[in-house]
């Protein structure tokens, strides 16, 4: 038999956690906690593609997830766009503001990067809430029906709302996989993991390492925005929250403890933080605060992210 | 024509003059190596050729066109690649992904061809793989080829280094101490391969603390010290060289008060 590539095995598994998941769901309940897990899974596949990939941090990507939310309340209402062209305008606005932002701050390292991204978080934060008239300010507006899921009706496939967000978003978690995956074997992936192992032989190649650094910037502010898009879709309602400073810190630790260097581990890594919050309710008040020592530990332990150091762990005991 | 030529190049960090006034032109299948003790602006002068540091004076020709203080990136597009004195491997990635990765200029193509993985950009990489592995074979490496770039000997790191530069099929290459830290048998090889592609019409400037090496295979010796030229000419001449003799003389002087 031969053996299965990287790319292949990651979708394979991927595929079946969101086809065989369902079976084991003790409520309906579930389907919307499992498509909370591939909305915020997607967003972080494009920091696998920004950190991961090229090594360059952002802290404030939620404001690109809450252009592609907002897109979808107000784009239907002021310009009659059905709500799915609404998210393709989303990741256009996105995929451009990427790229002016993108500009002049990815001049920027580590630290000094992440103070400029974070500011253009809270910029769009701040917009968010300010422009009541617009957004409705912090108490958030609701976002139209996407309208699929009466259209899967009309065709004979009567499905629950919790079952059609689920698949619907494991699919474009999916596709998303799919996407980083190619490029990580690509020519432009490899000039990425070539400028984050070393920014001065990356030139002395060719690659032109302003240029990819800001490519990766908006294809993962497009990962960003159709995450955004997702999550107001399914909840028909949207809220400053969402490109708020805390989801931006999540979208990177989500990342980072499940391994930013690798697909499947950081989807693993919005998984289990996605879901920790809801198995820690056990811990009543003390939950928030279970929930930050069992990161602490996660990182002391396990210190690649989750995946990377448990299939470093098994493979060395083979040997 | 003369392919690479450096007129007055000059540096200062700080006040103290790095490099002060150097020139020299490199032909094709011209071997041109800069010697002198440490600390004499080799490296620095270096740095100022393929772009890193821009010179506060003096300009760099390459073919013919001033290219002063371009990017790296755009000088390696212009025919000129390098290796670094302290390494500058892509750790993060594989023996052939770095060799790969020379291949850059020659394999990128359209972004969304390779988030598609269409048949256009399978094919680019396809054939940056073939020639990534023809080089490793070349500089002995293909056994290598899926370890971890980290995990590799010193020796076997200066040649994926300099597999990686020939992956660019550099008019001009210019070779950073390339057998430092390699055992006689490599060092032998390294001589070897630079002979074979100066042979093949490349321009060299070599950077080299082995004395023995570079007398073997210069055509023509440039020597600094404490950032001026003070002689050049073909190695035999340049070693019978008073003033030659007497700046290794005095660093070894200095070392042995150091001591």
């Amino acid at each position: 038999m031969p053996r299965l590539s990287a790319k292949s095995a990651t979708l394979l598994v991927l595929a079946a956690l969101v086809v065989v998941s369902p079976l084991f769901f003790p409520s309906g309940y579930y389907y919307r906690v499992g498509a909370l897990i591939f909305v915020n899974g997607l967003a972080v596949t494009g920091i696998v593609i920004l950190t991961g990939y090229a090594g360059q941090i952002s802290l404030g990507h939620a404001g690109f997830a809450g252009i592609g939310g907002y897109a979808c309340a107000l784009a239907p209402v002021h310009l009659g766009l059905p709500p799915a062209l609404a998210a393709v305008l989303g990741v256009l606005i996105s995929g451009a503001l990427a790229y002016l932002v993108g500009r002049p701050i990815l001049r920027l390292k580590g630290y000094y990067l992440a103070v400029a991204t974070l500011g253009f978080g809270i910029l769009v934060s701040m917009v968010l809430n300010n422009e009541r008239q617009l957004t409705g300010g912090p108490d958030g507006i609701i976002v139209p029906d996407l309208g699929l899921r009466g259209l899967l009706k009309d065709w004979g496939l009567n499905i629950s709302n919790g079952e059609f967000w689920y698949f619907f978003c494991g699919i474009a978690l999916l596709i998303g996989a799919w996407i980083a995956l190619n490029l990580r074997q690509s020519p432009t992936g490899r000039a990425l993991r070539a400028l984050h192992g070393s920014e001065i032989a990356a030139q002395t190649v060719g690659i032109d390492v302003a240029r990819l650094k800001l490519q990766a910037f908006v294809i993962s502010a497009v990962y960003a925005s159709v995450a955004g898009s997702l999550l107001a879709l399914q909840n028909k309602f949207i809220t400053p929250d969402v490109a708020g400073f805390m989801h931006s810190i999540e979208m990177v630790t989500m990342a980072v403890l499940g391994g930013a260097g690798s697909v499947l581990g950081a989807i693993l890594g919005a998984g289990v933080l996605t879901l920790l919050p809801q198995v820690l309710t056990v811990f009543a008040e003390f939950e928030q605060l279970v929930l930050g020592l069992v990161m602490m530990l996660m990182m002391i332990f396990l210190r690649e992210g989750l995946l990377p150091s448990l299939l470093r762990k098994l493979r060395g005991r083979d040997e | 024509m003369t392919l690479l030529s450096i007129e007055g190049l000059g540096i200062a960090f700080g006040g103290i003059k790095a490099v002060h006034d150097v020139s020299l032109k490199v032909d094709p299948g011209e071997i041109v190596s800069i010697i002198g003790p440490n600390g004499a602006g080799k490296t620095t002068l270096f740095n100022m050729i393929s772009g890193i540091y821009q010179p506060d004076s003096g300009c760099v020709l390459l073919e013919g066109e001033d290219v002063t203080g371009m990017a790296p990136f755009r000088l390696a597009s212009r025919g000129m690649s390098r290796t670094f004195q302290n390494l500058q491997i892509f750790q993060n990635m594989t023996v052939l992904e770095n060799a790969i990765a020379g291949f850059h200029l020659q394999e990128r193509g359209a972004v969304l061809a390779d988030l598609l993985h269409l048949p256009s950009s399978r094919r680019r990489a396809r054939a940056a793989e073939a020639g990534a592995r023809a080089l490793l074979a070349r500089v002995g490496l293909e056994r290598a080829a899926d370890r971890e770039a980290g995990s590799l000997s010193y020796g076997s790191l200066k040649r994926l280094e300099i597999a990686r530069a020939l992956a660019l099929r550099p008019k001009v290459l210019l070779l950073d101490e390339p057998a430092a830290g390699c055992n006689a048998v490599e060092t032998e090889e390294i001589d070897q391969l630079i002979a074979e592609v100066a042979a093949s019409g490349v321009a060299i400037l070599l950077v080299e603390h082995d004395m023995k090496l570079v007398m073997r295979i210069s055509s023509h010796v440039v020597v600094l010290d404490q950032g001026e030229k003070i002689a050049e000419g073909a190695p035999a001449e340049v070693s019978r060289d008073p003033a030659v003799i007497a700046a290794y003389l005095g660093s070894e002087e200095a070392a042995h008060a150091d001591g």
